[in-house]
């Protein structure tokens, strides 16, 4: 690639300025309340871009817009709800989880429920639905060094372990408050400098997508990594060196519609007129369905939306990384206020990946013939305005992207880590007189190792399923687990043990499952495909009514002191002073 | 009190508890709700009924707001044809019209939630 260097330096620079952050934060970092959640100093606008910055993930830098460029309309409810989750959580939760005291999310059940067993459940979820997050975040930086360095595929996610086991084990979370903010911004600019761009070029170009198949502008070609199948739309010749369906080719070839293999190496050749073959598995529609909504060429698209608007609105409360960042609020009035201002940067930001995507849909419509969409973004700055503006351009959008990969997979980890720490290495290896201190460090530095070094490996395959739609699982875990677990333990008083635990591992073990299926299966297609693909619908009522339900059946199991902890939760923290002074003079 | 010595000496004699008598009246009712008497319920009851009921509010009109968009591209397909500024009608609203939407939704979420919040903390220090 011509703009290997430039990018190489964008990407040295995120991961030095990253790394500076963290060493910042270590001399600032010195009591343990400090290394974990930055003693609850933190200003709403500085958390606020903390948490904008920790959740815009490779997901939203990248894979909005590849889904866009393939699917078309149906994929603007991703970051619709990735915001509108957002005010869901300020609706239902923000201040209430805030005043809980919760550091983790199994806090906060054993803080509600007081049960060991809630506590264990919730911890194994938080590294699950951690690790699922994780796993796309690492993909999404090996696309990224691969597409626009060159180098093998197993770098790009190494280089974001190993930062990110420095910066998180060194600096803790404190440090992580100043890089998270930092890097909100670093991403918001790295994207919208170049949209403000392209979007001039494309006006003075008056280029639309059009209305039929997709296909490109100039002569491209098409390099082919390990051999694909891809259908062709309609009947065409195609300039093909490498081999097709099995047989040598070299020069024009006659494909009929259908699907065809192209040999491992191939080179396609595509002219102007010419309709993109599409890697099987993506829809080949035209682009005025493109353009309609439900036309996302899938089966059953009004379902497929209003599952994903469920999963990913209710889901948003229920991911790890972003409830550590409620911690550091210093009461639950700023929660609310944070989450505000989360909402306003968030809205900001996600109007730039849809641009990038329909600009992708007629400038880099190539990406279709590898499925490789998720370079949508990475591949644009490029293609439309080449030589040096495009290098340079190309460039600062990849150094957002490794900001985005950094500051999603160190929240994660910060989280991931704060679980084990507290709930599996603790007992094993802390004490709790002596050094204590030290050793919380320590194991807390070891579980950082484990918590990221695991996805790794995880994310070593490659993956199938674009970034955005593997995020909207982790989503749809979360959903249909820790979503329960918020609102009715924060709105219910009958919530008992026995009903928390049967939804928990209800919705967990339902949403793994079709995860899974979806992940490493091929489901054929039909009803069963799009309920698996899309969990959210289901398995989210599913938990709800199990955890409603066995609770109202173990009456007995409520909690004695859930009148108590419901005060705690809801009442305001100006009447603090007055309910602690009651509570001392009384026992 | 030390004051079997024989010559009975004068001591100043001072109210023990110089804030506690301002500060009564608003204990009183915070330390029902402590003690979990039935008053205390009824207090803290009307607030989180009432945080309760703006929490539903807002789910309620979002969910209304993304639902009815994803079904009027379902029951209307002929919305991609009005176009704004050279941009069809459905990408306009979700690209971009829906956002300052849920921004308003989220500034009246929580300037309800603290009006909730002070008018209980008016009625927990009346007494």
């Amino acid at each position: 690639m011509t703009h290997g260097p430039a990018s190489v330096v964008a990407v040295t620079l995120v991961v030095g300025a990253t790394l500076v952050a963290g060493s910042l934060g270590l001399r600032r970092a010195r009591t343990t309340s400090d290394f974990y959640v930055a003693a609850r100093s933190v200003s709403p606008r500085w958390n606020a871009a903390a948490i904008g910055g920790e959740y815009l993930s490779a997901a939203s830098y990248l894979g909005v817009a590849g889904l866009v460029l393939a699917y078309g309309f149906d994929m603007l409810w991703y970051p619709v709800c990735y915001t509108a989750g957002y005010l869901v959580l300020l609706a239902l939760v923000a201040a209430p989880l805030r005043r809980s005291g919760a550091y983790t999310l199994p806090d906060f059940a054993q803080i509600r429920l007081g049960s060991p067993v809630v506590r264990r459940v919730a911890s194994i979820l938080v590294v699950l639905i951690g690790w699922l997050y994780l796993v796309p975040q690492l993909q999404g930086a090996a696309l990224t060094l691969r597409t626009q360095t060159g180098a093998p595929g197993w770098v790009g996610g190494l280089l974001v372990a190993l930062v990110v086991i420095a910066a998180v084990a060194v600096g803790g979370m404190r440090s992580i408050t100043f890089a998270q903010a930092l890097q909100f911004w670093l991403k918001f600019i790295a994207l919208l400098l170049p949209a403000l761009v392209l979007v001039g070029v494309w006006q003075h170009r008056h280029d639309g997508v059009g209305a039929g198949l997709p296909s490109v502008r100039h002569t491209t070609t098409v390099d082919v990594g390990a051999a694909i199948t891809v259908r062709v739309p309609r009947e065409e010749v195609l300039d093909v060196r490498g081999s097709v369906d099995g047989r040598a080719a070299d020069g024009p070839v006659r494909l009929l519609r259908g699907e065809h293999r192209l040999g491992a190496h191939s080179r396609l050749t595509l002219r102007p007129g010419d309709a993109v073959p599409v890697r099987s598995g993506l829809p080949s529609q035209r682009s005025d369905s493109w353009l309609r909504p439900l036309g996302s060429g899938t089966a059953h698209p009004l379902y497929a939306s209003l599952s994903l608007i469920l999963a990913i609105c209710l889901g948003t409360m229920g991911l790890p990384h972003v409830l550590v960042r409620f911690y550091t609020n210093s009461d639950g009035r700023d929660a609310r206020r944070t989450t505000l201002n989360v909402l306003v940067l968030l809205s900001a930001f996600y109007l730039v990946p849809t641009i990038f995507g329909a600009l992708g849909r007629a400038y880099v419509p190539d990406l279709l013939v590898t499925g490789n969409t998720d370079a949508t973004v990475l591949a644009l700055p490029e293609r439309m305005l080449g030589g040096a503006p495009g290098v340079w351009l190309g460039a600062l959008v990849t150094a957002g992207a490794f900001a985005a990969f950094l500051s999603t997979a160190s929240g994660l980890t910060v989280s991931v880590a704060g679980v084990l720490t507290q709930d599996v290495l603790r007992r094993r290896v802390a004490r709790p007189f002596g050094d204590g201190r030290a050793r919380r460090i320590r194991t807390f530095r070891v579980a950082a190792v484990a918590a990221i070094a695991v996805p790794y490996l995880l994310s070593l395959p490659g993956g199938q399923v674009g970034l955005a739609a593997m995020v909207g699982l982790a989503f749809a875990v979360a959903a249909a687990t820790f979503c329960p677990l918020l609102v009715l333990g924060i709105w219910w008083t009958r919530l008992t043990v026995a009903g928390t635990v049967a939804g928990l591992v209800t919705g967990g073990v339902l949403a793994t499952a079709a995860v899974l299926v979806t992940v490493i299966g091929d489901p054929a297609g039909g009803w069963w495909a799009a309920l698996l693909a899309q969990p959210g619908a289901w398995a989210v009522p599913i938990s709800f009514g199990v955890m409603i339900a066995v609770s109202l059946a173990t009456r007995r199991g409520i909690p004695p002191d859930t009148a108590r902890v419901m005060v705690r939760l809801h009442g305001p923290e100006f009447l603090a002073d007055e309910l602690r002074a009651a509570d001392r003079s009384t026992g | 009190m030390s004051g079997d010595g024989s010559p009975p000496q004068r001591v100043r004699v001072t109210h023990p508890r110089t804030v506690a008598p301002r500060r009564a009246p608003l204990r009183a009712p915070t330390r029902e709700i402590d003690e979990q008497t039935e008053l205390g319920a009824v207090y803290m009851s009307s607030l989180v009924r009432s945080q309760a009921r703006l929490a539903l509010t807002v789910c309620v009109v979002v969910a209304a707001l993304l639902v009815g968009t994803a079904l009027a591209g379902a029951l209307a397909p002929g919305l991609d044809r009005i176009r704004l500024l050279g941009i069809p009608l459905p990408w306009l609203v979700l690209g971009a019209l829906v956002y300052p939407v849920l921004i308003g939704l989220g500034w009246y979420a929580v300037r309800t939630a603290e009006r909730n919040e002070r008018a209980f903390a008016a009625l927990v220090r009346r007494r």
